[in-house]
Parts: C-alpha cells; sequence; structure tokens
C-alpha cells in the first residue's frame, strides 16, 4: 500500500519539554486517518510540522516522498490545511476569500472561477457566496475554510479538530463532506479528541498521549485486542472496574459469578476511549 | 520576475479589498488627528509665531504631513498584519503558500504605503489651500513616497514581531508617540542642544519631516536625512525578512 505521509523518530520540544516525542507514523493513500488524543497531547503540532508551518527538532516527515523541511515547496502544492481556528479572513466575502486563496496558490482567472463556482456548489454554499464570512453560522464558516483549502485541489487534506464547537447535525454534515473528500480521492488526516468521530469516519486511528504514539491501527483492530466487549462494575459503590471480553457470552458469563457487594453493572460495546484508558490511565476528554 | 510581481499583487489584494469596503472609515480616522494637529498648532498655538522667514502654519505643514505619512503607513501595514495573524489567524495562509517571504513582505508592506498615501494627499489637498507657499515638487513626493515604504516596513516588522495586542500599544506609546512629537514635526531641531538633537536624529520620523520641509519649502535639499531615511528603511525591510524567516520553516 503507497504511504502518502512517513515519519521517523519525529520529535518537537519547545523550551525543552517535548510536544511530540520520536513519532513513527505512516498514513495510506486514499485513507482516512485520525489522529486521537486529549487536548495537549501534541496533535496539532503533529499537523503544524508535516503541514511544513513548524521546523522539526529532530527526525524526518515526508509528505507524498517530499521532506517537509528540504522540499516545503513541494509539499505546499500537495496538501491543503484546515486549521481548528478559522483561518478566514472574516471581514470579506465567502468569494473574496476563496479568491484569496486561489490567488495565493498562483491559479489564473478564469479558471479560480470555476473552481469557486464548482466547490461552492459541493457545499452546498452558492447562494451565500457574496455574504460577509462574519456573518455565516459556525457550520457554514466551516464548510467555508474547508473547501478554500481546496482551491489547489490537494492529494492530502489536514484537517486540525474539524468539528470541535458544532452542534450534533452540522458535525454530522461534515463528517459527510468528509466521507465525499475521501471518496473523491483525497487522503484526510484529521486530529480529533471526539472518539465516535474517529470512529465513525476513520479506517485507521493513531491515539497520542503526551507526544507519544500509545496505538496504532484500525478502530476495530485496536477495540479487538482489548476486547470488543467492555463489563462496567461499581465495587462497594466507590470504584468504576472496567473488564474487557473478547464476546458479550463470555461477559455474560463473568457477570453472573461476581460477588454480591459488585454492583450497577452495565455491559457495552467497548471503544477506543476504553483503548485509550486502559493505556494510559487517563479519560481522552481530560486535560 | 513577473511571477514575484503576480505574488505581491495577490497579497496586496486581499487588501485592497478590505479598504475598497472601508475607504470612507479608513480615510477619516487616518486624517482626524493631523488636521485636529493643524488647528491646534497651526492656526492656535503657531499664530504669530514665525520660523526662518516662513509662517508657523507654512513650516508646520511639511511636519503634519510626514507625521500622517508615518501613522497611515505603520497602522495601515501594521495593524491588520497583526489582527490577521493574532486574532483571525488567516495568516498562516500565506505561509502555507508558495509565495515567497521577499513577496510576502513587499505585498504587506504596500498596503501600508497605499493608506499612508491615501491619508497624506487628503491632508496635503487641504494644506495646499491653507498654506500656498507649499510647493509639491517631484522631490517632494518622492520623500513622501519613500516615507510611507520606511514606515509600512516598520509597521509589518512590528506587526510581525507582536506577540500580543499590548505589544503594539507598548510600541506604539514607547516608539510612534514620542516620535510623533520630538521629530522636529512641530519645531524646529535647531533650537535643541547638540546631544539632544543627536539622539532625535536617530528616529526615522526627523529624517522624513526635514527632508519634507525642505522640499516643500524649496530649502537647500539635505541628502544625508534623506539617505538615513532610506536606511531605516533598509533595515526595517530586512528586519521583515528575519522576523517572516522565523514565523516559517
Amino acid at each position: 500500500m503507497e504511504e502518502i505521509i512517513q515519519t521517523e523518530k519525529l520529535t518537537k520540544t519547545y523550551d525543552g519539554i517535548s510536544a511530540i516525542q520520536d513519532l513513527a507514523l505512516n498514513v495510506h493513500a486514499g485513507e482516512i486517518f485520525g489522529f486521537l488524543g486529549p487536548n495537549g497531547a501534541g496533535k496539532t503540532t503533529t499537523i503544524r510540522v508535516l503541514t511544513t508551518l513548524t521546523k522539526p527538532t529532530s527526525g524526518r516527515a515526508l509528505v507524498n516522498g517530499f521532506d517537509v523541511v528540504k522540499e516545503s515547496d513541494k509539499v505546499k502544492k500537495v496538501i491543503g490545511v484546515v486549521q481548528q481556528h478559522l483561518s478566514l479572513d472574516r471581514d470579506l466575502t465567502v468569494r473574496e476569500n476563496m479568491e484569496f486563496r486561489a490567488r495565493l496558490r498562483r491559479i489564473g482567472s478564469s479558471e479560480r472561477k470555476r473552481r469557486i463556482d464548482e466547490l461552492l456548489d459541493y457545499v452546498g454554499l452558492t447562494e451565500h457566496t457574496n455574504r460577509i464570512v462574519d456573518k455565516l453560522s459556525g457550520g457554514m464558516k466551516k464548510r467555508v475554510s474547508i473547501v478554500s483549502s481546496l482551491m489547489h485541489r490537494p492529494q492530502v487534506l489536514f484537517l486540525d479538530e474539524p468539528t470541535v464547537g458544532l452542534d450534533a447535525q452540522t458535525r454530522r454534515r461534515l463528517w459527510e463532506l468528509i466521507r465525499r473528500l475521501n471518496l473523491d480521492g483525497t487522503t484526510i488526516f484529521l486530529t480529533t479528541h471526539y472518539i465516535e468521530e474517529a470512529e465513525a469516519l476513520c479506517q485507521r486511528v493513531g491515539i497520542l498521549h503526551q507526544g507519544c504514539l500509545i496505538a496504532l491501527g484500525a478502530p476495530l483492530e485496536l477495540r479487538q485486542k482489548l476486547g470488543l466487549v467492555t463489563v462496567e462494575t461499581l465495587v462497594n459503590n466507590k470504584e468504576t472496574c472496567y473488564q474487557y471480553f473478547a464476546d458479550r457470552a463470555a461477559a455474560t458469563s463473568y457477570v453472573q459469578n461476581l460477588p454480591p457487594e459488585v454492583k450497577t453493572i452495565i455491559i457495552r460495546d467497548s471503544n477506543l476511549e476504553d483503548v485509550f484508558v486502559e493505556q494510559t490511565g487517563q479519560k481522552v476528554g481530560g486535560d | 520576475m513577473v511571477s514575484a510581481l503576480s505574488d505581491i499583487y495577490s497579497v496586496l489584494w486581499v487588501d485592497l479589498r478590505f479598504l475598497r469596503r472601508h475607504w470612507l472609515r479608513t480615510l477619516a480616522t487616518s486624517i482626524v488627528s493631523p488636521i485636529l494637529y493643524l488647528v491646534a498648532f497651526g492656526f492656535g498655538l503657531g499664530r504669530g509665531i514665525s520660523f526662518g522667514g516662513y509662517g508657523y502654519l507654512d513650516f508646520v505643514i511639511p511636519g503634519i504631513i510626514a507625521l500622517t505619512a508615518m501613522t497611515g503607513s505603520y497602522n495601515g501595514a501594521g495593524m491588520k498584519l497583526h489582527v490577521d495573524r493574532l486574532f483571525y489567524k488567516c495568516f498562516d495562509e500565506y505561509l502555507l503558500s508558495p509565495i515567497s517571504m521577499f513577496s510576502l513582505a513587499v505585498g504587506k508592506t504596500l498596503i501600508g504605503v497605499v493608506r499612508g498615501l491615501l491619508a497624506s494627499v487628503a491632508l496635503l489637498a487641504v494644506s495646499v489651500a491653507l498654506s500656498p507657499t507649499l510647493i509639491v515638487s517631484p522631490l517632494f513626493v518622492l520623500v513622501l513616497v519613500a516615507s510611507c515604504f520606511v514606515f509600512s516596513f516598520l509597521g509589518v516588522l512590528v506587526g510581525l514581531w507582536a506577540k500580543s495586542h499590548q505589544d503594539m500599544g507598548t510600541f506604539s506609546t514607547l516608539v510612534i508617540l514620542p516620535m510623533t512629537f520630538l521629530s522636529g514635526t512641530f519645531f524646529s531641531l535647531s533650537q535643541l542642544p547638540d546631544a539632544v538633537k543627536a539622539v532625535l536624529y536617530v528616529l526615522p520620523l526627523t529624517h522624513s519631516s526635514e527632508s519634507l520641509r525642505a522640499a516643500a519649502l524649496g530649502q537647500p535639499f539635505p541628502w544625508l536625512s534623506f539617505l538615513a531615511l532610506l536606511g531605516f528603511g533598509l533595515v526595517f525591510f530586512s528586519g521583515c525578512l528575519l522576523a517572516l524567516k522565523r514565523t516559517s520553516v
């Protein structure tokens, strides 16, 4: 399988503190890859390094075979980036923002117009083309941000926490857009701290904790390693314990043999948060 | 070369769109202070005072135009850049594009030059009506444009350097404000002791207002001051390139 992103011992330190450490990662061409971890785990730093915005302290990163430090100009041509914050000029219209990105990418006048119309239609924003960005809803702004980053038809799209702060309905519409972009041939590298987002969208995930990659694989594969079924128990009304089992039959058998002081039993499918908690002893949402 | 010019225009384009939408507000806010200075110092305080055979109004107008060029260019280049970097956070878009640091620095400078010239020309139109002795020669225009470039470079440099809104405020209070009043804009430096004069010649506005005044009043032109002004421009522009290099790989 062709690797579109590869990192070797990638490290970035700020004032002696490691934001990411010895990161060894590979992303396959054409997949949706999710980088999962709590706030401060190093997700944004990784994206900044891979998108040439931040220089790594040591190690190497290749995007489409180009070194992010030595061949940053070539990397910039094949990537699109949607930052966590809305990197739009909020005083300009939707069209002006897109035109600005196209001009920076040296796209000619007629091609520019054609692509703007095509992309606005793609995300259903044609009727909002002349609205000032500041007047749009959060979901619309995010969609403008995404399509603006597609003006030069990148092979890899980096999305840093794409749905943070959005309501459930808007989040699902964005998921649809991300899936559609992927089906149309764009490799997606996204960071998130929402478990359900990683599980719903990503073919493979990397779990990051304090700058280190602690797990890498397909969501189902990672859950299988842990056990597909989780049993939560409350012992003496104090501490919640988690046990993992390969299937429901094994979980049920375990529950039937529990002593009477163990209460509030929940049997449920395990998820990536369980994987994270087992590896780190912390919750993904916690700082 | 063509590609660099096209890149520079692309950087300038986005700021020109903003200016086109807010030109009246931009112009009004740029010329309120200079007109207040003109009324307070030129008509109020300076009435009856003369400098080297010129009325105070004739003397002070070139200084106020230099001051307008400074504030218009510095704020025009620096404030928007600063807002784009720290508030809108859209400055990374430039760094993610294939355009060179040189084109980016020049493009960001040009919007300051445009805004500085817009304010200066508006004030000049008022000034010519008030002071018919004012000579708007090619040399005057050259100094005015050079001043706009120099202070626009300074605006870009500070806009790139500032890590917070407070940093911008601090620079304005500690550098721009003293320069406004001490750089020979409102009085002649010849009246000052040599030691004070030496300190004031470290400020670029001193050279800008001296050169502009000489050109406007038909006095012998201080070429050394003009060269010093260009030197400041070179230093500020080099600083911009260094600051941009620091913000990217």
